[in-house]
């Protein structure tokens, strides 16, 4: 069978005598034998380019089922079987209706299938963004081979400018990548050795050495393609609605247009030909696709454009119950916070020396706070010095010798009440009061500095909850740590409520207990809170941007950042406000559409000609498509 | 006279129409045929919609749908079973396997590309 476009162009072409007579006729000029010309035309028409409309409603028909084909087939048919017999008993003949209908259906047909296309595959061009082979390490060779070819534990070399074929870690060297392609991330990020890399995505400047992790289908990239796939492919809840509506739509329109006929001849007294007009105006006008296609194709163009924005969602259900969130509830750790401690303030006559000498101590030391200032003392360049008699008291502290004197890092149960200064203890005070964990660092007896080290707030979660307070969310957070901590965070960052000492196993009781009254978001990590992120009406998992925490969660965000959140919510209702706006249309379109057709307002001189009902129809669908695409345009607030 | 003989004839047609769309009509339900090394297979016809429109496949069995398209409509070029993200194209008059998933059981819908068309595959 001929694709749309052949049978489009053919019908084109040989409708161009009707159209040329129809230019003419105004001026009172007729081609000559025009009646002919039309029906050699038309037959033609009819035959390579209407006849498999006919062929497909007839094929439904017999399964009772009747669809958009059906009612183009009646159109046509009866404007072209009617034409015959008028001609042959001298009446007017109606043979462009038959073509032209043809012609503009096909136009929208071949228009709406690219755009179809167009809509489908902007994911799958994301594994086009693969590197078709990699430079392997071979002893001191290097051998291209090809993407299919690589194995897990390869060690693949790459230069500046080169694509990372598949998922590992660094070896040797270090670069900056930019890994936008696949989290969303704009900004390059800086990597070294026993760092992650993401296969597809580009490296920038430096030359580095890594070895496979994940190839072939295991790949993050080839994963996020599986689920967006699953999820253009996926139904929302609304669609059941059109659902009904497609199966009643067909048969209800063929009704219809017998009552306009027997309305306009037996009632009103037309004539058998303008009835005829206006019915078959309705049969051609209605269009069940637009209907149709309103859900599917929002829901392609929403998920790829959410992909590519580093937010996969999973199904078109989460996009209904993101519409009603009222509530997000945040995790703390690692989700609100960066989830290691760093240190927030030093407080001293002398920063550096208290820095230094508190580095020193703790080299030796693994406690988390210990990471801390070594991490804050390499930060500031600061040189360590050499120890002597370490001392370590249990749960309190450590002793040693540094230069002579006696130095000692630890906590409250470590310092005798007098050894604090009247401001130190005021700043000790204010540092507690914001949740911070506090050493105090002393020489001889005398306490000297104090460092304050806190699982401090990410950069971006202050603004990410403000934007979510000013769209009216309640924001929550949910954390296993003390109240006074969780209540400091809360404020820095602008969080309304706070529910602390959660033991993790608890956490899904208390989504439970807020879904009482609310719609509730739960964004954490997604594999130590898996159950409330199965428990929340919308589970947000927040990726590590190497491992995509696929099995829990709604919506899985790329980059460990909560103004993921915000784009993820924007997204989502953007999408499903699409599938309700195209809806909408395609609804009115077929409820002011078929009146119009049906002479309604003959009264006051709206008509539609058969062939202008066809143009209609055709532009109906191609509008609703057109919007869907629309929806990769949309704007996000960040 | 024209009129009257207009009325009843419009009168038939939409008895005829409501009659051949709305009443329930038999379907058929075709149970899947073993092939060859513990595996199921069955035949999908795809012209004006899916013959037959309800397949049985056994659960835990290995199954394929073999779906052949006659009908040139656009409408039925995809098919979509929207439960497992599947979205072929199914090339005109060409037969297309599609593997299935029988490891849960239960009934799982799908549909031509536009959603008009629908078939069944019933896991048991
Ligand atoms: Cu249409």
């Amino acid at each position: 069978m001929m694709s749309y476009k052949k049978r489009f162009i053919i019908s084109l072409v040989l409708s161009l005598p009707l159209l040329v007579d129809m230019v003419m006729m105004p001026f009172g000029l007729m081609l000559p034998a025009y009646n002919w010309i039309a029906l050699v035309t038309t037959t033609l028409i009819m035959a390579l380019s209407a006849y498999p409309f006919w062929r497909s409603a007839w094929a439904s028909f017999k399964h009772h089922h009747a669809n958009m084909d059906t009612l183009v087939a009646i159109g046509t048919a009866v404007a072209y079987f009617y034409s015959i017999f008028a001609m042959f008993t001298g009446r007017p003949v109606y043979f462009e209706s038959a073509a032209f209908v043809t012609v503009f259906v096909l136009l929208g047909q071949v228009i709406e299938e690219s755009m179809r296309d167009n809509a489908s595959s902007s994911v799958e061009k994301l594994l086009d963004l693969q590197a078709k082979d990699a430079d392997v390490v071979l002893g001191d060779k290097i051998v291209k081979v090809p993407l299919a070819k690589l194995k897990v534990g390869d060690l693949i070399r790459v230069k500046p400018g080169q694509k990372i074929a598949v998922d590992g870690v660094i070896v040797k060297g270090n670069s900056s990548i930019d890994e936008s392609m696949v989290t969303g991330e704009s900004m390059p990020v800086r990597k070294e050795v026993g760092d992650d890399v993401i296969g597809s995505t580009l490296n920038l400047d430096g030359t580095f050495t890594f070895k496979a992790s994940k190839v072939g289908e295991d790949t993050l990239l080839a994963q996020i393609v599986e689920l967006v796939k699953k999820a253009q492919n996926s139904h929302a809840p609304i669609q059941k609605l059109t659902d009904k509506i497609s199966d009643y739509f067909v048969p209800l329109v063929m009704i219809a247009s017998i009552l306009t006929f027997v309305i306009w001849y037996v009632c009103l007294g037309s004539t058998p030909v303008q009835a005829l007009l206006y019915a078959v105006a309705v049969i051609v006008i209605a269009c069940p696709c637009a209907l149709g296609l309103a859900t599917p194709t929002a829901l392609m163009v929403g998920t790829g454009r959410s992909a590519r924005a580093g937010v996969l969602i999973k199904n078109g259900e989460v996009l209904e119950e993101v519409d009603r969130l009222t509530a997000v509830v945040f995790d703390k750790t690692g989700t609100i916070t960066e989830g290691k401690p760093v240190v927030t303030d030093i407080v001293a006559e002398n920063e550096k020396e208290v820095l230094q000498l508190a580095a020193s101590l703790e080299e030796a030391s693994e406690h988390p706070l210990a990471s801390a200032i070594l991490a804050k003392a390499k930060a500031e360049k600061v040189t360590l010095l050499p120890t002597a008699d370490f001392i370590s008291y249990q749960g309190k502290g450590v002793c040693a010798n540094i230069s002579n004197k006696d130095v000692f890092v630890g906590n409250k149960h470590l310092v005798k009440e007098k050894a604090l200064s009247e401001k130190l203890k005021e700043s000790y005070d204010k540092l507690q009061e914001q949740g911070k964990t506090v050493v105090f660092v002393g020489e001889a007896e005398q306490v000297i500095g104090l460092i304050a080290i806190q699982d401090a707030p990410k950069k971006t979660s202050k603004e990410a909850i403000e934007l979510l307070n000013k769209k009216g969310l309640k924001t929550v957070m949910l954390t296993g740590d003390a109240p006074k901590v969780a209540e400091a965070i809360a404020k820095e960052v602008g969080i309304k409520e706070v529910i602390a000492g959660v033991l993790p196993a608890e956490k899904a009781k208390y989504i439970e207990e807020l879904k009482e009254h609310e719609t509730v978001a739960f964004v954490g990590d997604g594999i130590n809170d898996a159950p409330a992120l199965t428990t929340a009406d919308v589970g947000i998992a927040m990726g590590s941007g190497t491992d995509i925490a696929i099995e829990s969660g709604g919506i899985v965000l790329m980059k460990n950042d909560l103004l993921g959140v915000v784009r993820a919510l924007e997204l989502s209702q953007k999408t499903f406000a699409r599938i309700k706006l195209n809806l909408f249309w395609a609804f009115i379109y077929n409820v002011i559409g078929i009146p119009i057709a049906a002479g309604l307002f003959v009264g006051v001189g709206l008509t539609l000609s058969p062939a202008f009902a066809g143009l209609a129809m055709a532009l109906s669908s191609i509008s609703v498509v057109l919007s869907s695409l629309l929806l990769n345009r949309v704007k996000l607030s960040v | 006279m024209g009129k009257v003989i207009t009325v009843i004839v419009a009168i038939v047609l939409i008895g005829f129409i409501l009659w051949w769309f709305f009443d329930k009509h038999e379907q058929v339900e075709v149970k899947a045929k073993k092939t060859g090394g513990n595996e199921q297979e069955v035949k999908i016809t795809v012209d004006g919609g899916y013959s037959p429109e309800t397949v049985v496949l056994q659960k835990g069995v290995p199954a394929t749908l073999v779906f052949e398209r006659k009908d040139p409509s656009s409408c039925l070029e995809r098919v979509v079973f929207s439960d497992f993200g599947i979205n072929e194209l199914l090339p005109q008059n060409e037969e297309k396997k599609i593997k299935f998933d029988t490891s849960k059981a239960g009934e799982f819908g799908y549909a031509c590309g536009m959603n008009m068309f629908h078939g069944k595959v019933v896991v048991k």
